[in-house]
């Protein structure tokens, strides 16, 4: 990992250091390693794979319903004669996409709203935290669903509505971190310079807390995918003819006392994906921060 | 600790206010109502039904009819199945749902507590790498996954239990399953961690000092520590487990709440939304409440914060 010609102790900023740090601890961690390899290989394979794919997602090979894996159609077909391979890879298309979108939107609303909260403190804090801890009584799921029942069900919305519910955990975090580190000499420093207070927050403050909230990050996106398959297989996230895990799982579950495969192969994508996720978020948490370090 | 109960008591009133009132405009506010879809109704009637159930007041009247109601106990009527009130659904339904979130919370806790001393008891071991391992499955298998392929292997394959009843206890047995193998999977795993790291303190090497067993040392005292993080997992747990069924009572068939509630959303039953995101408030509430109550109990320092 070290290049011997740099000196031990470089006078780069501390801030390279910590980040190479994290990786040597990281790339010691078995499971995260496994993690991160898994997931790199399904989401290539997800992206690059139906270009390269014969068969498209929606495209029915009739005289081939049903058909168990094979070398022309490696998952088998559905009861359209679909070939499953490739709405597999198209469903973990529609997971990335929520997973990013749904996160990018809790990341944003959480690490403005924690940051506000944390930088301003007294009573604008008091009152923003005593929001946040009213919403962690609304249950979740009930509203995601209630969100995705009424203003329709196309991808976007579903994005929106599902990060729009999981900004809290997030905005807590963030909250935290502003609130210990806005009391160092280098925030003081900043402020005696009459930085404007956006300012401090946005370059001084928010990347000192880049740890936790890259940690976080990490176990959320596993959340939002396994809440959008959640409602897929519930017949309230993506609509047919389009795929998703949910629908596919659900539309295994109908027929896996005949066509197992039709159950198995989602399945095991979408657990896979959960596996690598959680695990990588894990390994991140112990490289980042080894004091919160778990085992 | 009477006071304190009653002081957060006293707190759920303005919460559930808030909550009621968030959820109440959120729904009306979206496009579509109960009634719109039924298109062999003339307009006539439609005005006649939406005067019969208020919903032609203003929308503001109409909240402040909604919560004098509900300081009265009164849920309203039920738009799309009006032969009982939303409080009778609720009634009917809510038990079933509260059975198998039991039957669940039973698996997790005792299923993952043990697992979870087991695996911290001789760390490193093939005791301790075998329930992790389930542990790891148990997270990363979603219920709508693990509940199909166990009714596959239970009930088709070996036809040891039923497919899908909700009548003798063997029918409840597979739903349980499903719904708190996730919990069990994180309870041991946290059961795990705090309990090895308990047992790197002093008290613990005081103990052992004194010549106690094993079994003493791990179980009586450094148990007590390591339960903290797993208490505090609970009460988010039990109420996930109570309010999350939706989608084991849809494979299993079991006739509960969380069914009730995805029609009632589909169709735009306001009042049976509402009542049924209240009924699913206030347990998390309460859990709340059990949770620092049990952290309290078992941290007495915590008492006096």
């Amino acid at each position: 990992m070290h290049d011997p010609t740099l000196p031990l102790t470089p006078d780069t900023d501390a801030g390279t250091s910590l980040w190479r740090d994290a990786f040597h601890r990281l790339r010691r961690n078995h499971l995260a390693m496994v993690g991160l390899v898994l997931l790199s290989i399904i989401v290539i394979l997800s992206i690059v794979g139906p270009w390269f794919s014969a068969h498209t997602f929606d495209a029915q090979d009739r005289d081939n319903r049903l058909a168990s894996p094979s070398a022309r159609h490696w998952f088998g077909t559905d009861h359209l004669g679909r070939d499953v391979f490739v709405r597999v890879l198209t469903g973990g298309r529609v997971s990335i996409q929520v997973g990013l979108a749904a996160t990018a939107v809790s990341l944003l609303i959480g690490v403005v709203y924690g940051a506000v909260a944390g930088f301003q403190g007294g009573r604008l804090d008091n009152g923003m935290m005593r929001i946040v801890d009213i919403l962690y009584t609304l249950p979740f799921t009930i509203v995601a669903i209630i969100l995705v029942t009424y203003f329709g069900r196309s991808l976007l919305l579903v994005f929106i509505a599902i990060g729009a519910v999981e900004w809290l955990t997030m905005a807590r975090i963030v909250r935290g971190q502003v609130q210990s580190l806005k009391e160092k000499e280098f925030v003081e420093a900043a402020m005696a310079m009459g930085l404007p207070w956006r300012r401090i927050l946005f370059r001084h403050l928010i990347p000192n807390a880049l740890g936790p909230i890259i940690v976080y990050t990490t176990l959320t996106i596993p959340r939002v995918m396994l809440l959008e398959a959640f409602l897929s297989y519930l017949g309230l996230g993506v609509q047919a003819p389009m795929s998703s895990w949910g629908t596919l799982i659900k539309e295994g579950v109908a027929v896996m006392e005949e066509y197992p495969w039709l159950l198995i192969f989602p399945g095991v994508a979408l657990s896979a994906t959960l596996f690598s996720l959680n695990f990588l978020g894990d390994g991140l948490r112990d490289a980042l921060d080894p004091r919160s370090s778990k085992d | 600790m009477g006071r304190f109960i009653l002081r957060r008591l006293a707190t759920f009133i303005p919460i559930l206010l808030v909550i009621v009132t968030l959820t109440f405009f959120l729904v009306r506010l979206a496009p579509g109502g109960p009634f719109a879809s039924e298109r062999a109704v003339s307009e006539e009637a439609l005005r006649q039904i939406e005067a019969h159930y208020n919903l032609d007041a203003p929308l503001w009247r109409q909240y402040v009819d909604y919560v004098a109601g509900l300081l009265r106990g009164d849920l309203g009527p039920s738009l799309k199945r009006p032969s009982r009130t939303v409080a009778e659904w609720i009634w009917i339904k809510f038990p079933v749902s509260l059975e198998l979130g039991l039957y669940a919370l039973i698996v997790a806790i005792g299923i993952g507590l043990p697992a979870g001393i087991l695996a911290a008891w001789r760390p490193n071991t093939w005791t301790d790498y075998l329930p992790m391992s389930l542990s790891m499955g148990g997270i990363c298998i979603p219920n709508f996954v693990l509940g199909p392929l166990l009714v596959l292997f239970f009930a088709v394959r070996l036809e040891w239990l039923p497919v899908a009843l909700w009548e003798t206890p063997s029918d409840k047995i597979l739903p349980a399953l499903t719904l708190g193998a996730m919990y069990a999977a994180y309870i041991a795993r946290l059961t795990r961690t705090g309990l090895l790291d308990t047992l790197t303190q002093d008290f613990i090497r005081t103990a052992r000092a004194k010549g106690l067993s094993e079994a003493r040392v791990v179980l009586r005292h450094g148990l007590r520590g390591a339960l903290q993080p797993v208490v505090a997992f609970l009460g988010p747990a039990a109420a996930g487990m109570l309010t999350g069924s939706f989608v084991v009572e849809d494979i299993f068939r079991v006739p509960g709440l969380g069914t009730e509630f995805i029609n009632a959303a589909l169709n735009r039953d306001y009042t049976m939304i509402l009542g049924a995101v209240l009924v699913f408030a206030v347990l998390i509430l309460v859990f709340n409440l059990v949770v620092d109550l049990i952290q309290a109990w078992l941290d007495p320092r915590l008492r006096h914060a």
